[in-house]
This record gives C-alpha cells, sequence and structure tokens, in this order.
C-alpha cells in the first residue's frame, strides 16, 4: 500500500479524499454504507449564524450528467451544530471540517470564532459564494477587495486551518485565489457549483423555485479542472479539488492538475459508498504506477 | 433501520396496465428489514439522460424467496429503462429509505388504504402486513380506466377492495373520494398515496370527519438519505426531508390549505 497522507496548511488527512459540503449530511447519514474514519476528511453542511429555512421547494432538477441545486443553505445554526451536531461527530477518527457561510462580514467571523473553540475540529472551510447582503447582494467570491476582506476578517478570529472555498462564477478565478491567499487562508478550495438554470418547455415555467441555481456533478468536471490548473499554478498555498468528481481516475487528474487533496460532492448520491472506493484506486493507481506516496502525483502534470 | 447497497438480480418483469411494469428482485442473501411505505432508490444503468437514482416504493416483501418487488409507471427516460430490464439483468438499490406508515396504534381498528394510479404500490404491503396481523384492510383504489387499475387480483386476495374509475368502466364512477363507501362505513385512519390532488381530497375527507390521516409523498430526491435537502416538504416545524422525516406524513403535520 502506497502512502495516502497528505498535508493542507498544517491539516494532516490519512488519505486525499474529503466529501464536499452540502452532499454528505454530517456523515453519519451514510455510516451504514462506508467507514467514516477510512475517509481522509468530512467536510460537513454549511453552517450559518443564524438558522435558515433554505429556499421553498423544489429546489432540485436533474440535467445532462449533472444536477443543479437551490438548496439555499437551510440549516440549523451554529450554535445547534456545536450542541447538538458536534458531540456526535468529535469522536470520529477522521478530519471533522466545517463549511462556515454567511450574509456579512460578521455573521462570517461569529460563526468562526464559535467553532474556533471546538478542539476536535482543525480547519474551517469558507464559503464565500454566499451574496453579500450588505453590498448589493453580490457574492463575497466574486471580487479581489471583498474576498481579501471577508478572508482577512475570518483570519484574525480563526487560528486553525483555514480552507477558503471559490466560486467558479467568476472571470480569473486566479486572481481571486491569490486574493485569498494574500488574505492568509492556508489553502483554497474549488469549485462551489456554477450557477444554472433549467426550464419545463411545456409548462414554461423554471423548474426551480429561485429560477436560477447550482450546477454539479459529472457534467461541470472540465471546468473544474481548468480551474484547478490555473489556480494551482497562481498560488503558493495547497489546492483542494472538486466539482464532477464520479470516480477515481476523476480524482487522480485534479491531483496531477496540482490538488493536494479532493472531495466528493454529487456522486455520494449515486454511490454512497463512493468516498472509500476513490481512495481505494488512488492507492491502486500509485501502486501500478510505482509511487510510494499520493504526494508524488500532486501537480505531476506533464504538459 | 440499517440501510444497505444491494446488487438485486432481475427475478421477472411484467408489463401491467397500460404503461406500467412489475419488477420482481432476488437479493443475493436474506432480505434487510423494512417497512411498508419505505422505497429504495435505484441506480438505472445505460442512460445517458438519467444521473441521479430513481426513489420507487417498495410494492411487496416476500421475505420466503428474498424479493422485493417494484410496480413503476413509465414517466420518463429512468422509467422507461427499467421497463427494458430483463431477467438475470443486475439492479442496484439503496435500501430501505423512509419512515414507512405508522401502523402502531391500528390493531383492531378499522383502516382504510386509498391509492391512486401507481400510488397503489406502497399499498399493497401495508395491506398484507396488516393482514399478517390478522386485520382485514379495505382498499380504495382509483384509476383512469379499468386498465391501468394495477394489481387487482393482488389487492383482492388481501382485503376488501372499492374501486373508482374516472370513465365509469370498473366500480364507481369518479374520483375515489365520490366512492360511497366513504358515506356507508366509519373508518379509524386513512393511509393514502397517490397524485397530489387525490391525497390533498381524501386529506380534506379525513380533517372534516376527525379521522387520523397519512399521505405518502413523492418530491423529487437526489440523495434519499437527508444529506442533500433537496426534498423538502413545508410542515408545522418548517422544511422537513420527504426521504428521511417522510415519506409518509400525518397531515396534521403538513401546512396543506384543505
Ligand atoms: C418516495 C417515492 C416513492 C415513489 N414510488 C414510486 C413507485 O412505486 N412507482 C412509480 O412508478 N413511481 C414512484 N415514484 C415516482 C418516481 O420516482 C418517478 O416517476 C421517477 O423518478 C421518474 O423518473 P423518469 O426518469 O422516468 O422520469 P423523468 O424523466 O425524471 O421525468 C418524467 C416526468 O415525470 C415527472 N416526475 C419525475 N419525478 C417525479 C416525482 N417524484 N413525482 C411526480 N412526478 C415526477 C417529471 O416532472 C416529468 O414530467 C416515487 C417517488 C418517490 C419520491
Ligand atoms: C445539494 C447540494 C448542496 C450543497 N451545499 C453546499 C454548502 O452548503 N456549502 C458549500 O460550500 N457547497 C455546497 N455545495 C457545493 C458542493 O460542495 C460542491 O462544491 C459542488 O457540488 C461541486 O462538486 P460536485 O460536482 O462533486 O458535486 C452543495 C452542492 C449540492 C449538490
Ligand atoms: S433527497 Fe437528499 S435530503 Fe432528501
Amino acid at each position: 500500500m502506497a502512502d495516502l497522507t497528505t498535508h493542507i496548511g498544517n491539516l494532516t488527512l490519512k488519505n486525499p479524499v474529503m466529501t464536499a459540503s452540502g452532499t454528505f449530511g454530517f456523515g453519519l447519514e451514510f455510516a451504514d454504507f462506508v467507514k467514516l474514519d477510512e475517509i481522509g476528511g468530512i467536510i460537513v453542511k454549511g453552517t450559518t449564524l443564524h438558522k435558515r429555512e433554505g429556499n421553498p421547494y423544489p429546489r432540485l432538477a436533474e440535467t445532462p450528467m449533472g444536477m443543479i441545486n437551490a438548496v439555499g443553505l437551510q440549516n440549523k445554526g451554529v450554535d445547534y451544530f456545536v450542541e447538538h451536531t458536534y458531540p456526535q461527530l468529535k469522536d470520529i477518527d477522521t478530519q471533522i471540517i466545517v463549511n462556515v457561510a454567511g450574509h456579512s462580514i460578521d455573521d462570517y467571523t461569529a460563526c468562526a470564532e464559535r467553532i474556533n473553540t471546538l478542539e476536535k475540529i482543525n480547519a474551517i472551510e469558507l464559503n464565500i459564494s454566499c451574496p453579500n447582503v450588505k453590498e448589493g447582494g453580490m457574492s463575497f467570491g466574486t471580487s479581489c477587495p471583498m474576498v481579501e476582506k471577508v478572508v482577512g476578517a475570518v483570519r484574525k478570529v480563526y487560528n486553525k486551518t483555514l480552507i477558503v472555498k471559490l466560486t467558479p462564477n467568476v472571470t480569473d478565478i486566479a486572481e481571486i485565489a491569490k486574493a485569498a491567499e494574500h488574505a492568509g487562508a492556508d489553502s483554497v478550495s474549488l469549485i462551489n457549483t456554477l450557477m444554472g438554470m433549467a426550464i419545463d418547455a411545456e409548462k414554461r415555467k423554471p423548474l426551480i423555485s429561485t429560477v436560477t441555481g447550482g450546477l454539479s456533478g459529472a457534467c461541470v468536471k472540465p471546468v473544474a479542472l481548468r480551474m484547478v490548473w490555473q489556480v494551482a499554478k497562481a498560488v503558493k498555498i495547497p489546492v483542494v479539488g472538486l466539482g464532477g468528481i464520479m470516480n477515481a481516475t476523476d480524482a487522480i487528474e485534479f491531483m496531477l492538475a496540482g490538488a493536494s487533496a479532493i472531495e466528493i460532492g454529487t456522486a455520494n448520491f449515486i454511490d454512497p459508498a463512493i468516498t472509500v472506493k476513490i481512495a481505494k484506486g488512488i492507492d491502486e493507481y500509485l501502486e501500478r504506477h510505482g509511487f510510494k506516496s499520493v504526494k508524488d502525483i500532486i501537480g505531476a502534470l506533464e504538459v | 433501520m440499517k440501510k444497505y447497497i444491494i446488487d438485486f438480480k432481475v427475478s421477472s418483469n411484467k408489463a401491467m396496465g397500460n404503461n406500467a411494469i412489475l419488477l420482481k428482485l432476488r437479493a443475493p442473501g436474506q432480505l434487510p428489514e423494512m417497512k411498508p411505505g419505505q422505497f429504495v432508490e435505484v441506480k438505472v444503468e445505460n442512460e445517458p439522460n438519467t444521473f441521479l437514482r430513481r426513489p420507487i416504493s417498495i410494492n411487496y416483501a416476500d421475505y420466503k424467496n428474498n424479493e422485493i418487488w417494484l410496480l413503476i409507471q413509465k414517466v420518463g427516460n429512468g422509467t422507461r429503462k427499467l421497463g427494458e430490464l430483463q431477467t438475470g439483468d443486475t439492479l442496484n438499490c439503496v435500501i430501505p429509505l423512509g419512515n414507512g406508515f405508522d401502523t402502531s396504534a391500528v390493531k383492531d381498528k378499522k383502516v382504510l388504504l386509498v391509492g391512486g394510479g401507481v400510488g397503489v404500490a406502497p399499498m399493497l404491503m401495508l395491506g398484507a402486513t396488516l393482514k399478517a396481523e390478522g386485520m382485514t384492510p379495505t382498499f380504495l383504489l382509483g384509476a383512469r380506466t379499468q386498465s391501468m387499475l394495477l394489481e387487482q387480483e393482488l389487492f383482492e386476495q388481501t382485503g376488501k377492495l372499492y374501486v373508482t374509475t374516472e370513465d365509469g368502466s370498473l366500480g364507481e364512477k369518479g374520483f375515489v373520494t365520490n366512492h360511497s363507501i366513504l358515506e356507508k362505513e366509519h373508518f379509524d385512519k386513512i393511509f393514502v398515496c397517490g397524485p397530489t390532488p387525490m391525497m390533498k381530497a381524501v386529506a380534506k375527507y379525513a380533517k372534516n370527519n376527525n379521522i387520523c390521516c397519512e399521505v405518502s409523498l413523492e418530491n423529487k430526491m437526489a440523495c434519499g438519505l437527508g444529506a442533500c435537502l433537496c426534498c423538502v416538504t413545508e410542515t408545522q416545524e418548517g422544511h422537513k426531508c420527504v426521504c428521511t422525516d417522510g415519506p409518509v406524513f400525518n397531515i396534521n403535520d403538513l401546512t396543506w390549505q384543505i
């Protein structure tokens, strides 16, 4: 067996396979199918300072090789997480990472501060795809100054590993990644969902309640891979790659493009045991090619 | 209840009614424990337009032969592809999912099981379970026309069967809520599965007559596991997942305007 250990800043992962926020619940939902401690890291559902009901139904449309969702960050709020969910997660022998979302800088910092107190949580993933309600509703993650502001503010209150999750709905994702790095991020993860839309022609109606939503699944992979490649070249901090990873080969491609770790999202819906299969598949690939460590394939693309 | 990912083998695929199929699927080992009203998420292979799994109710659990039955209406690419399955083919299912019907307080009560269209599917397993406990369930099933009423004989063998068809070709003419049995007999509990307008009409009847009523919802799903939060319905306590808190809900917990 090859050495699958990988690092994201100070964070050590036993293998590079993590779960993408919002696609794996809190992990417990999948405990019948996989041994949770065989997953490199579990990134739990997006958590906000206050409870959120999310968007009205329908929130889901299937599209060719993918899906569009408009869940709208439904969650019970950070206090509920700390009091009720964290106790159920803290003894799982893997890295539990909380995905933190907000609609103002104060929301983000208050939420991150609260998570900072949790002993067994060694990292947060900052979801900056949310609209900045105080400044016109434009997504935090779409302008470099706004990224610097929110990442800088969270950096001040959060002293463990800070991963910043980037939205692909931007002109130049490498510039955004550099802004996050400059503001103190330990790592960037990408991509979040691509803005998309689906229509029911017969009814002349949108298929989801919010008209537009986030596209994910196999169909986004080529875009995600390209962005991971561009970002990995632009920054010095480790990159976490995701978007449309359905199998071990997809995961390996992201690592070759420069990702130090990967996340599995929508694929969990199609095969609830996919995470551990991908970890095993990466190991087989390393053996087959004579690599001793998974680190040997990070950024190993020959161009 | 523990959930499993199981590769079932198709033991038969039979055309039913105008546009439906009955799939009998054999498990490689013992069937897991299941409750009536629960469902499976099936993986449709070799159908490029079907990316996600498809939720299908458990129509019947045959523990003797380690088989589950799925009664499926062909409405789109995924279900049409399932219609092509041949004996011996493999079908991957995540099973069992959802809460199921609450049968804890129905002993010696008069229960009515209402099904419309392919919504009759979970009612067979529910009826069979009640029958096994020594009760005689009453079924009230609705279809557009005689040829679209599914599994008629099996329902007749399991309990008392009343039928409505929209064209009057079988049973009483009209919708299930027009059936005279609702005037003649009193029921203590009603279970319903079918198109939403039908479920709402039955729920309204139940509410007006102070009868406890459970409905089985069919929201669009991605994971079926309570992880993605795509399948929510509005309830008295806010959004709840149809895949885990449901698919069966007591009508008093929903926010239906009835
Ligand atoms: C808990 C649950 C149990 C179910 N049990 C059964 C069952 O026992 N037998 C059965 O035949 N079907 C059942 N369904 C519905 C079944 O899941 C859908 O018909 C199926 O997913 C359609 O897939 P498709 O690829 O054929 O159609 P698609 O190509 O996805 O859609 C074709 C058409 O069907 C409509 N449709 C798709 N999904 C649904 C849905 N969930 N509800 C209503 N309309 C829908 C679409 O709007 C579209 O107009 C159940 C659904 C749920 C949530
Ligand atoms: C149903 C659903 C819910 C999601 N919720 C979140 C979330 O709460 N926070 C977040 O940062 N990303 C969320 N995402 C985005 C995923 O984490 C991931 O970035 C995206 O789906 C792309 O990866 P994939 O193609 O492998 O799914 C969600 C995605 C889906 C499909
Ligand atoms: S379908 Fe994913 S939560 Fe219900």
